[in-house]
């Protein structure tokens, strides 16, 4: 058993919980992790992403080779095409649909959605939106961890409980609220046939 | 149970556990997590383990080796071009010696994730003639930790263990073993070898150099450098993180010939018996060409040696599995490229930042005093350089704003302006206000005080509560040391604050005084409280 998936968005955005709810699922199932993520600078409002590779065998490289990401998974569209050259020819790719505009060159957003639909394989969905129905927005991350959760080879257990160990200290009510959007995520994705865009 | 750790926390725990008793730093991408584990460790804080950060490497240098003079271990802690401001006490503790064990631990940056050059450390372990150790994963980075107390112990040198961004950034199952004790005090039976006058420092120099031998033959018994002969087509020796992008193309059962160097001075039986058995060699090391320059020195200019010099490995940059697998002839190009679509997303200030606000005031004056004069430093507001604000013009090291200020005054600019952080100003920027109040010269230097070390995650900055008295103290004038809230609604106020004292002819200091917006709230009541005392 090989995953690798890459996690993308912008500093700040919380791509980071998202890893540490699957290295804490991946290393309570006795799987080798490892996981490569962006501090200093670039954290600042710009691109980030981690590597996050699990392996019941051992792991050498802690960045994804070129073409050999089983999924990307983004919180934010444009930052999920970035690293396409990542992504196996099967690959699968996840987004939120919110764009995140700090920057004034910021394409047309339909070109961004089109572009991802050129992949066989994707989920697009209003996590943002959902998460903030649920309760805090953001939990968006987690309403896209449920998204991919279906596609990974961790059970699904071991994420939810890898949630609670994680926000536990934070508060029951906090627990509850990523529990329920990580269950909506694996809803959306499991009921996903088509993003259409609207202005 | 597997500790899941970045590279650095790794390093971290394996000093506590080593019997580390302090740990002296100043924060730096990508050093700054290794620190930071110790400080939130309770371990460490119910040890009494030293934590605090230092004003700068070269006081947290010092101050390293003013421990292990305690015969008590020791470590530091930077990144690679910290190890330039504390260059003199780290060539001259190689001289002296150390008596409890003493650890340099540095992080590289290639690539220049956070920094402005990409300069490779194991240099200055050379340079300095003492061991170096690479670790190539977080597993590793814990266990060497214990080794290099033991070795510094044994050879009564220091011993650098050098880090990369990839290796510090990265998080991996890591099995901690048992702590051992601190050492207890024992100060040193002879203390002359640390008086390095020229009488003993040549003594003590040549104790050094006498050491070479003893250092490489450790290093061919190291158990960190591993030799492997078997196909002798193309031998390949590998270094720290390095191996990884290796093993990553090549699989585990593979049938290349393989030296893995994690210990220097380099392992010279091992790398001649790699030599003769095979065609050619493959050096792929991550940073400079360093193991690939000495192979060149030891068989002389010579093909069958291919590396970054032969241009087989880009010079340049950090290495990828796919950059390796290149190399080794095993991966082809990958034709799938970012689509067009796709912007650029560089880092910027955050939205409310008192930076922001006091690039804006300097902006509306630009057009008076021209484009090119503003003097900028390291820190988040180096973004200033970038659009939309394109404010600053120069960006060197640590404190440079004020001193390269004062040059270009002297050369004859008017209007010379210093943008310099409260942290950085600190660092490295009160010595060059002196050369300038020194002289009288006519500058203007902006404090640019946010109650943090902001771009390395907000740490504490010892300069809080502190930035008046020293300048004054340092002899500025009080009636051109004006203190300014860097908000939207003061922008017209602080415009004539800068015209004013651009105006006048000598030093002044305007001190933009704002906590950074990403300090919590609960921690800016602390830093205020923490201000209020500093004055009573």
């Amino acid at each position: 058993m090989n995953t690798n998936i890459i996690i993308s968005g912008v500093g700040g955005q919380g791509i980071l919980t998202i890893a540490a709810v699957l290295d804490t699922a991946a290393l309570s199932e006795n799987l080798n992790v490892k996981q490569s993520e962006v501090h200093g600078m670039s954290q600042r409002g710009g691109a980030v992403q981690s590597h996050v590779r699990i392996s019941d065998k051992e792991i050498y490289s802690d960045l994804i080779p070129k073409e050999k990401a089983d999924m990307i998974l983004s919180v934010e569209p444009m930052e999920l095409l970035r690293y396409l050259p990542y992504l196996k020819k099967d690959g699968w790719l996840i987004t939120d649909s919110k764009p995140f505009e700090n920057i004034f060159d910021y394409p047309k957003k339909d070109d961004v959605y089109k572009q991802i639909k050129t992949h066989k394989n994707h989920i697009i969905i209003n996590a943002t939106s959902q998460a903030k129905r649920i309760g805090n927005s953001k939990a968006a991350n987690m309403v896209l961890l449920g998204a991919a959760s279906t596609l990974l080879p961790i059970p699904e257990k071991s994420m939810t409980d890898a949630i609670k160990k994680l926000f536990q200290r934070k508060s029951e009510k906090i627990v509850k609220l990523n529990l329920e959007a990580f269950e909506k995520g694996k809803e959306l994705a499991e009921n996903f046939k088509d993003f259409v865009y609207r202005e | 149970m597997k500790n899941l750790v970045l590279g650095n926390e790794a390093l971290a725990q394996g000093a506590i556990d080593a019997g580390l008793s302090g740990v002296y730093a100043y924060p730096g991408t990508p050093s700054t997590e290794i620190t930071e584990y110790i400080q939130r460790s309770k371990t460490a804080k119910s040890l009494g383990i030293h934590s605090t950060w230092s004003v700068n490497e070269k006081t947290a240098m010092e101050a390293a080796l003013g421990m292990s003079y305690t015969g008590k271990r020791s470590m530091v802690v930077m990144k690679h071009v910290g190890l330039n401001v504390a260059s003199d006490v780290f060539m001259n503790m190689a001289v002296s010696g150390i008596n409890g064990g003493l650890v340099v631990v540095v992080a590289d940056d290639p690539s220049m994730h956070s920094s402005q050059n990409e300069q490779d450390s194991r240099f200055y372990g050379k340079f300095a003639q003492i061991p170096i150790l690479e670790p190539s994963n977080q597993q590793d980075a814990y266990n060497m930790m214990h080794y290099a107390f033991d070795l510094s112990e044994e050879f009564q040198l220091p011993i650098l263990l050098r880090m990369v961004t990839r290796l510090s950034h990265s998080r991996a199952g890591v099995v901690f073993k048992e702590r051992r004790t601190q050492n207890g005090m024992q100060l040193p039976i002879d203390t002359k070898r640390f008086a390095l006058i020229p009488a003993f420092a040549r003594k003590q120099y040549q104790t050094l150099v006498s050491k070479k031998d003893l250092l490489i033959k450790s290093s061919e018994l190291s158990k960190f450098n591993k030799l492997e002969l078997k196909n002798s087509n193309l031998g390949i020796i590998c270094s720290g993180i390095a191996h990884n992008y290796v093993m990553e193309n090549i699989g585990e059962e593979n049938n290349y010939s393989i030296l893995k160097i994690s210990q220097y001075p380099m392992p010279k039986d091992q790398i001649k018996a790699l030599y003769d058995h095979c065609k050619m060699v493959l050096v792929v090391e991550e940073g400079y060409p360093f193991i690939e320059e000495i192979l060149h020195d030891y068989f002389e200019e010579n093909p069958k040696i291919i590396g970054k010099i032969s241009g087989d490995l880009p010079f340049t940059g950090e290495l990828t599995p796919n950059i390796v697998g290149k190399a080794l002839g095993l991966t082809k190009d990958i034709d799938e490229e970012i689509p067009d679509v796709v912007s650029n997303r560089p880092p910027q200030l955050c939205d409310g930042c008192g930076h922001t606000d006091m690039f804006n005031a300097i902006n509306e004056l630009i057009p008076e005093i021209g484009d090119k004069n503003v003097f900028g430093d390291i820190g988040c507001y180096a973004l200033g350089a970038l659009p939309p604000l394109n404010t600053i013009n120069t960006l060197i090291d640590m404190g440079a704003s004020i001193t390269m200020a004062k040059g270009a005054a002297d050369g004859g600019m008017e209007n010379a302006i210093a943008i310099i952080g409260d942290s950085t100003f600190t660092h490295s920027g009160m010595t060059g206000l002196l050369d300038a109040v020194y002289e009288n010269t006519p500058i203007t230097v902006i404090i640019s005080d946010n109650s943090a070390v902001a771009m390395t995650g907000a740490q504490d900055s010892s300069a809080l509560g502190r930035i008046k008295s020293i300048c004054l103290g340092i002899g500025v004038d009080p009636k051109h040391f004006i203190t300014v809230i860097p908000l939207r609604k003061n922008h017209d106020e602080i415009v004539e604050v800068l015209r004013k004292e651009l105006n006048f002819k000598g030093v002044s200091v305007i001190l933009a005084q704002r906590a950074c917006v990403r300090i919590p709230s609960n921690k800016k009541e602390e830093i205020k409280q923490k201000i209020a005392s500093i004055k009573n």
